[in-house]
């Protein structure tokens, strides 16, 4: 079977096999059936967090239907950012210019909703017909005495990681604003967790426990004001490498704020956030509460992933998901029930990522970059994954081949972030992979 | 309350829609497309409409759904398109290996100005296309229509493509199937087959995207209409067009280029609407209505006259596009229920006129609105100022349903949190049969559940 683009050989590599470097943060080739999305897609998921702002897509109808309460990011407040606005530009506005109908949308929609502050997206057409959507916005700005920021997202500016840093700035011009200048005691602002399945709720009970204080959550569960007053906190955490470093490095530059990165999956990367933090404080009451968190959430979940982790021991898994990041963090938390990761891939990554990766993994693992499903669907049959762990495209394509499937992307159900997540992403992984369901489908080893 | 920014207040809204009750045009294409056998859907654009489309497809049918892209980057949108989609067909033929690539563009390449008839024109010159292979396309902007013309838009295109008259007729009945499920396509099929007509059907989904389990991913299920078929089309004697929007311009296009008369009908939902279909189809095609149907009727006929009186009078309001909300009024009407509220976002004076006509007399209170603004905002206002016992429409009804505790009858496009669309028909005596019993299971449900225990009953 030869179903490899002679173009993609550089973004698939066999551990122990290949020797080269990764090429990736490629654009896709044009016609490959490829599972990523656009620059928009990309400032959406991380704006739209932010639950007390106005988000509204200026462009044809579909690019905001498309993106309408598909994140299940909760909110313990505001629901506003559920709401799907859009200018549903016509032929006319495309001829013609769709500004009028901009600033009238806006307006009205600020009369009404009263919001912190409002995200206008602009999408590819946007960005072809030429409104000035900079222009509206400060216009209506100073009318309605808000922030009223512009999110230049056109989708074929380049992939989601690079609507990610549109995001960012807009974000950054949101930062700072508050009149608030003095740095705050053992502070720090969560960046790049958008409260899936309450997530971040969990975080920010263990810093809480330790006595940090959370100054802002950006983007989940965020709101204005905490944004606003974000440059007050001692420390930036930061998650994953691609959505937020950006905003984390500027916040550096500008206001002398250092980040870590960091990673709440798995038991070894959340507790290694959580000392890490304390460390950094150099505060030995918050190493001494981190350690006695850490110990009694492990002491509870050890015991609890026993009987999973003796069930699963030896299944392989495949992984396939948009950060590179979040990738690694899955190798080893599938590593602690006992399974080993045969295929390892995401949209996004990076040189390093990759190489993080390859040290991590057996030899013989395969390790991809931007893939597409004939290409996961081959390798995932030759190595005879149990599980695929993806997002929304391959769920499907894992069914149909006969092996179980775990979302670790916006429709994820259940918070797979901490310890309570461990529990969480060990139920959901043996619950597929165990269905009885598989012993009723041809053997998948054709 | 999620929805709680809905004032009931009713302002004049000029430039805003909010949640919109429609999507995109290509995203019809590519449905379409996916009813023809072996063939793969191609977006001309940027990456990003096509993972959407994909996505919802994806969530809706829970089923792999593949499609092609341009991969538009800043470059593209400068100086066009035409590199893009020609590298494009190369790629797909040499590894994706499809019968057939279907192309339609996006807003984006719309814009631009593509000319996808002349690049692959190009692209056959060039050899890039392989012998006994297709490229069939159709112009999809987005920001005309909505997505039932994107579908009928890609249907057309194919039958410009592939239709051919040998000047022999053939004792054959072209079936052209509006925007329903795989399992109203199945039954479409099943009800002409028990009428003894002999048909070709196009689009056809079923077999596509309800594709059974067998262990292996397979990119072009057994499904879908083929080019044979397509070929042939041609030659029958006459074109059944269900669902005006979505089919009129593929039959009339037929029509043209092989002389096969055409006839429109409404998509077969509830008793008249199925009515008409299999009357037509038995002129069409000269046969006669067989038992087997006329029983099916009978019994859809049985229910509702046991139970009429649960449902007699109840309000409904419902939402979707016009191909199945034109027959499904009048089912609701049928079945003596009032459809009050229905919003479209599909444009177009017609369904307004169809609406007017069926609603006039029997409801005259009924609101009404298609095209720009008439979104789940407005339906959900007018719901505040005066409510409904039922609500119709695909899932983006859920927050309604949920604020306002109205029981919720999911239909339509797309449906991405329960299952069932794909395999169980709302078309045909059988597909009615279904919607009703739906209907008095959730009125049902809900009387249960909150009437007061002197009035609780066990028999129903
Ligand atoms: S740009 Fe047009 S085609 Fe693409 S998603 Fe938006 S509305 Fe649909
Ligand atoms: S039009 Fe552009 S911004 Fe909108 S979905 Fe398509 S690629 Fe993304």
């Amino acid at each position: 079977m030869d179903t490899i683009l002679k173009d993609r050989q550089k973004q698939i590599l066999i551990k122990g096999k290949d020797q080269f470097q990764m090429e990736c943060a490629k654009a896709s080739l044009a016609g490959s059936v490829s599972q990523r999305a656009c620059v928009f897609c990309g400032s959406r998921v991380v704006l739209y967090p932010i639950v007390d702002a106005l988000h509204l897509i200026h462009g044809p109808v579909g690019c905001a239907a498309f993106t309408w309460d598909i994140r299940g990011s909760l909110s313990s407040g505001p629901q506003l950012h559920r709401l799907s606005f859009t200018t549903d530009l016509s032929e006319n506005e495309v001829i013609f210019g769709g500004e009028k109908k901009l600033y009238k949308a806006v307006s009205e929609l600020i009369d009404k909703h009263r919001p912190k502050a409002a995200f206008i997206y602009s999408t590819c057409i946007v960005g072809l017909i030429g409104d000035d959507v900079e222009a509206i916005c400060k216009k209506i700005s100073r009318e309605k005495n808000i922030e009223v920021i512009p999110v230049q997202a056109p989708g074929f500016a380049g992939t989601k990681k690079d609507g990610y840093k549109v995001a960012c700035d807009a974000i950054a011009q949101l930062v700072g604003m508050s009149k608030e200048s003095k740095t705050r005691p053992n502070s720090i602002n969560i960046l790049g967790d958008f409260n899936l399945a309450g997530e971040l709720w969990l975080l920010k009970d263990y810093y809480e426990q330790m006595g940090v204080e959370i100054v802002s959550t950006i983007t989940g569960d965020g709101r204005v004001d905490d944004i606003k007053r974000s440059h007050t906190a001692a420390l930036n955490l930061v998650q994953c490498s691609g959505s937020m470093i950006h905003l984390a490095k500027d916040m550096k530059e500008k206001y002398n704020i250092p980040f870590k990165r960091v990673s709440y999956f798995g038991i070894e990367d959340m507790s290694t956030a959580l000392y890490e933090v304390a460390r950094f404080f150099s505060n030995s009451e918050m190493i001494r509460k981190a350690s006695v968190l850490v110990k009694n959430e492990i002491n509870a979940l050890l015991p609890a992933l026993a009987p999973y982790k003796q069930k699963l021991a030896g299944k392989r898994a495949a992984i396939y998901v948009g950060g590179a990041f979040k990738a690694i963090s899955l190798i080893k938390a599938l590593r602690l029930i006992g399974m080993d990761t045969v295929i390892v891939g995401s949209q996004t990554g990076n040189k390093d990522d990759y190489l993080l990766m390859k040290e991590l993994c057996d030899a013989g693992t395969v390790i991809l970059d931007d893939s597409n499903p004939m290409e996961l669907s081959k390798f995932v049959q030759e190595k005879q994954a149990d599980i695929l762990i993806g997002g929304v495209k391959e769920r499907p394509i894992a069914y149909k081949m006969g092996l179980g499937f775990c979302d670790h992307n916006h429709e994820r159900k259940e918070a797979l972030a901490g310890y309570q997540g461990m529990i969480n992403f060990a139920k959901e992984v043996y619950a597929s992979v165990m269905s009885p369901v598989w012993q009723f489908t041809k053997p998948k080893s054709l | 309350m999620l929805l709680r920014h809905t004032p009931k207040e009713i302002k004049e809204r000029k430039a805003l829609t909010v949640n919109p009750a429609k999507t995109c045009q290509p995203i019809g294409a590519m449905y379409a497309a996916l009813g023809i056998h072996g063939c793969l859907p191609h977006s001309h654009g940027s990456q990003g409409c096509c993972s959407y489309h994909r996505s919802t497809l994806t969530r809706h049918y829970k089923e792999p759904v593949m499609a092609g892209t341009s991969s538009f980057t800043e470059g593209s949108s400068v100086f066009g398109g035409q590199a893009n989609l020609l590298a494009s067909i190369q790629n797909i033929f040499t590894i994706y290996e499809p019968e057939i690539i279907a192309v339609h563009s996006t807003c984006l390449s719309e814009t631009i100005g593509d000319d996808l008839k002349q690049i692959i024109e190009k692209a056959r010159e060039d050899g890039k296309i392989p012998l006994g292979r297709h490229v069939i396309h159709c112009n999809t902007p987005s920001y005309v229509g909505s997505h039932i013309t994107g579908y009928a838009n890609m249907v057309k295109g194919a039958i410009d493509y592939f239709a051919e008259s040998t000047g022999k007729k053939a004792d054959r009945v072209n079936l052209i199937s509006g925007w329903v499920e795989p399992s109203d396509m199945r039954e479409i099929k099943r009800i002409a087959s028990l009428m003894g007509a002999n048909s070709i059907l196009l689009p056809d989904t079923s077999d596509v995207v309800d594709s059974p389990q067998t262990g292996s991913f397979n990119m072009y299920p057994k499904g879908g209409t083929t080019i044979a078929d397509m070929v042939a089309s041609g030659d029958s004697k006459a074109t059944l067009a269900c669902g005006e929007w979505a089919t009129k311009d593929a039959a009339i296009k037929l029509e043209n280029k092989c002389k096969v008369p055409f006839e429109i009908t409404d998509i077969p939902i509830g008793i008249q609407a199925t009515d008409r279909f299999v009357t037509k189809l038995s002129k069409q095609a000269e046969v006669t209505i067989p038992e087997s149907i006329n029983n099916e009727r009978g019994r859809l006929l049985d229910v509702i006259t046991d139970m009429h009186q649960y449902l007699h009078g109840k309000r409904v309001a419902l939402w979707g596009d016009p191909d199945q909300i034109i027959p499904m009024v009048e089912f609701l009407l049928d079945l003596d229920m009032k459809p009050v509220y229905i919003v479209s976002g599909t444009p177009g004076k017609r369904m307004a006129n169809r609406l007017e006509e069926l609603l006039s007399e029997k409801v005259p209170e009924a609101k009404y609105k298609n095209g720009e603004l008439a979104d789940m905002f407005l339906l959900h206002q007018w719901i505040k100022n005066e409510p409904v016992d039922l609500l119709i429409g695909n899932t983006y009804g859920k927050y309604i349903s949920r604020d306002e505790q109205i029981p919720f009858l999911r239909m339509g496009f797309p449906i991405v949190d329960r299952i069932g669309h794909s395999y169980f028909p709302t078309v045909g005596y059988m597909g009615g049969l279904r919607i009703v019993e739906k209907i008095l299971g959730l009125l049902m449900d809900k009387q249960d559940a909150e009437c007061p225990e002197t009035s609780f009953e066990l028999v129903m």
